[in-house]
């Protein structure tokens, strides 16, 4: 399976009415892990989120193409 | 500066108490005479109650403030008889788009779905839309005070009386209900000794409106960290008579009084616009906002609404929008009250259905600010990352978060809905804000959202099924309940089996695309109850008309 770069957040269960919600939900997630932590603490927070989420898909061609998608441009 | 815009200047009169010691009673005051205010005056004569309202000024909005108003406040507004002013005089738009850095990263297009009669979203300064309700609350007989300044306020659990100042003097009023729309800085909540809690978002914003011929598109553009204004945030928007909205961030260092003076604006805006093109200054302002409600919108015989009740930030347009909408939801439930067809309770659902829109409402808004102001710099990274993706990947661009639009509210966690039987999925459940539809009347051409509204109403959907005579005769008796309910037959186009029309009361619509039905999940047989402020009460697939009254008392507190 390619990366999936579309749209992809919900949450089991949960009817949404506007289709921004479920990934505003995320985004404020991701930024509440972060509050009142140092920018060292949270560069740690952030490498142990990607070996946990990388773990989880486990497919390396999916983390392969990942990878580079987020290392073009930098 | 430059004025495209002539303030009129309302008349004050001598009001009738000075000449008298007699405190006079009257049943409703509104304290506030910007939209909200006015929108619930206007209600409340269409609903038959006699209204006075009390504003401290004598024109309307200085500047044009709320600029953006969402196709839900057009079919409110619709409703109060000045929709289409609104729509010619203001801007149309569609097409958002969003800058980071040097490039557009992405752009959106609201695409409003066809078939319904209002656009998505209107830009239009706030002045104009005053000016029309004003002219609408005079039309309908709303007894306007204007340069009535309330001082205080002694509220009792059945009823108010208020301190006024005039040029002539001071004198008191009582009210049995108080409509509270005294703004953001409400004196009635303060007076009251009620607080409005959350937080003060650290940043300030220049707002400039200026006057130009351009060829820019009605698009709303919106960048983070431009060239022209690096490290922050700015935005151009199209109002009516060629003014523009720019909007630019400015930090929390900054100094207001500095940043409103014209040597250090101009430059700002000459930066934005890239060029040598001519301009005039309309109208400039430095703002913080906060994101804050009260904890209950009710008090006794005291409705808060509007900036009163609850604030958010300006990303999403979900200031005025909401305002409106909480005066819908107001003024047929205090109607019911008033002539004592409903307890008293019936309004603290007013409260709990605002407080979650509002808690909607300041989500979102947060959201919004959070993404355009980062407030650490983890955040700012993510932010960034999200924006450098979001030109090649689409999951990116629905992060982008530069505001969500205002729309309204599912009043889904209210005691005021049936719940669904089985046979329905999602769609337009009970607390859904009605969907509009095409449909025509006696061969004339009509949205459905003309045809409801004020009253309760049920759809009826016939569609092309043959209509029993015994169950028009049991709808329509429903007419004459204390608190009445008037049915519209829903038929399919070229349905030859029109029932006789035996009563006044049966309205027949024809769903003239499908599309009706299509919105509303209907099979014959299927029946819609909807409030009076056009959301969803109840519905089924095979009511009985027990079933109907039960939730018409549901919906009235009267179960």
């Amino acid at each position: 399976m390619p990366l999936n770069v579309t749209p992809n957040f919900y949450e089991p269960g949960k009817h949404y009415v506007r289709s921004y919600s479920p990934g505003d939900d995320f985004y404020e997630c991701l930024i509440e892990t972060h509050r009142d932590l140092t920018d060292a603490e949270s560069a740690m927070v952030n490498a142990r989120l990607i070996l946990l989420l990388a773990n989880h898909i486990g497919d390396l061609s999916v983390i392969r193409e990942a990878l580079a998608a987020a290392r073009e441009n930098a | 500066m430059l004025s495209t815009y002539t303030y009129p200047k309302y008349r004050y009169t001598r009001p009738p108490e000075l000449q008298s010691a007699d405190i006079r009673r009257v049943p409703l005051i509104v304290v506030g005479g910007g939209p909200v205010g006015l929108a619930a005056a206007i209600d409340a004569r269409l609903q038959g109650l006699p209204v006075v309202l009390l504003d401290d000024d004598d024109t309307v909005s200085v500047g044009s403030r709320g600029v953006c108003y969402a196709k839900r406040s057009l079919e409110i507004l619709d409703q109060l008889g000045i929709a289409d002013r609104v729509v010619e005089k203001g801007v149309s738009w569609n097409v958002g788009r969003t800058f980071f850095r040097e490039s557009e990263v992405f752009s959106f297009n609201l695409l409003p779905e066809p078939d319904h009669k209002q656009p998505g979203m209107v830009n239009l300064q706030q002045y104009y839309l005053e000016e029309y309700l004003v002219t609408r609350a005079e039309e309908l007989g709303v007894e306007l005070r204007w340069k009535n300044t309330v001082t205080a306020i002694q509220a009792a659990p059945d009823g108010v009386r208020l301190s006024v100042q005039t040029r002539d003097g001071d004198y008191n009023i009582d009210a049995d209900w108080l409509i509270a729309a005294d703004g953001a800085k409400s004196l009635l909540r303060r007076e009251m000794g009620l607080e409005a809690e959350g937080t003060v978002f650290q940043d300030h914003f220049l707002i400039a409106d200026i006057v130009m011929k351009a060829d820019f598109p009605a698009e709303r553009w919106f960048w983070f960290d431009p060239p022209f204004h690096r490290h922050q945030s700015a935005l151009l928007h199209k109002q009516a008579d060629h003014v523009w909205r720019l909007d630019f961030q400015l930090g929390w260092d900054a100094d207001p009084v500095e940043e409103k003076k014209l040597e250090n604006v101009l430059p700002r805006i000459m930066a934005m616009l890239g060029d040598e093109r001519e301009f005039e200054l309309e109208w400039v302002s430095v703002y913080t906002f906060q994101c804050r409600r009260m904890h209950e919108f009710r008090h006794d015989r005291v409705l808060f609404i509007g900036d009163a009740a609850h604030q958010v930030s300006p990303f999403g347009a979900r200031g005025a929008n909401s305002g409106i909408q909480d005066a819908n939801n107001l003024i047929w439930k205090l109607k019911l009250v008033i002539e004592e067809k409903a307890p008293e309770r019936l309004l603290d659902s007013f409260s709990i259905e605002r407080v979650a829109a509002a808690d909607e409402n300041l989500l979102n808004s947060t959201r919004s600010t959070d993404f355009i102001t980062p407030k650490s710099s983890t955040s700012k990274l993510f932010r960034n990352a999200v924006l450098s993706l979001a030109q090649y990947h689409p999951f990116a661009r629905a992060l982008v978060n530069s505001g969500r639009l205002s729309v309204p509210t599912y009043l889904t966690d209210t005691g005021l809905n049936t719940p669904d039987d089985a046979g329905f999925d999602h769609g337009m459940s009970p607390g859904a804000p009605m969907d509009d539809a095409p449909v025509s009347v006696e061969g004339q051409p009509s949205w459905l959202l003309n045809e409801v509204g004020g009253n309760f109403h049920l759809l009826y959907f016939g569609l092309t099924m043959e209509i029993p005579k015994a169950m028009v005769n049991l709808l329509t008796s429903l007419a004459q309940d204390s608190i009445p309910v008037i049915t519209l037959l829903i038929i399919s186009p070229d349905t030859a089996t029109t029932p006789e029309k035996g009563s006044e009361t049966l309205r027949v619509l024809v769903d003239i695309k499908g599309v009706m039905s299509t919105r509303y999940a209907a099979k014959p047989g299927t029946v819609y109850l909807i409030r009076p402020d056009q959301h969803v009460a109840a519905r089924w697939r095979q009511p009985d008309v027990d079933q109907i009254r039960a939730a018409v008392a549901r919906a009235t507190c009267n179960d």
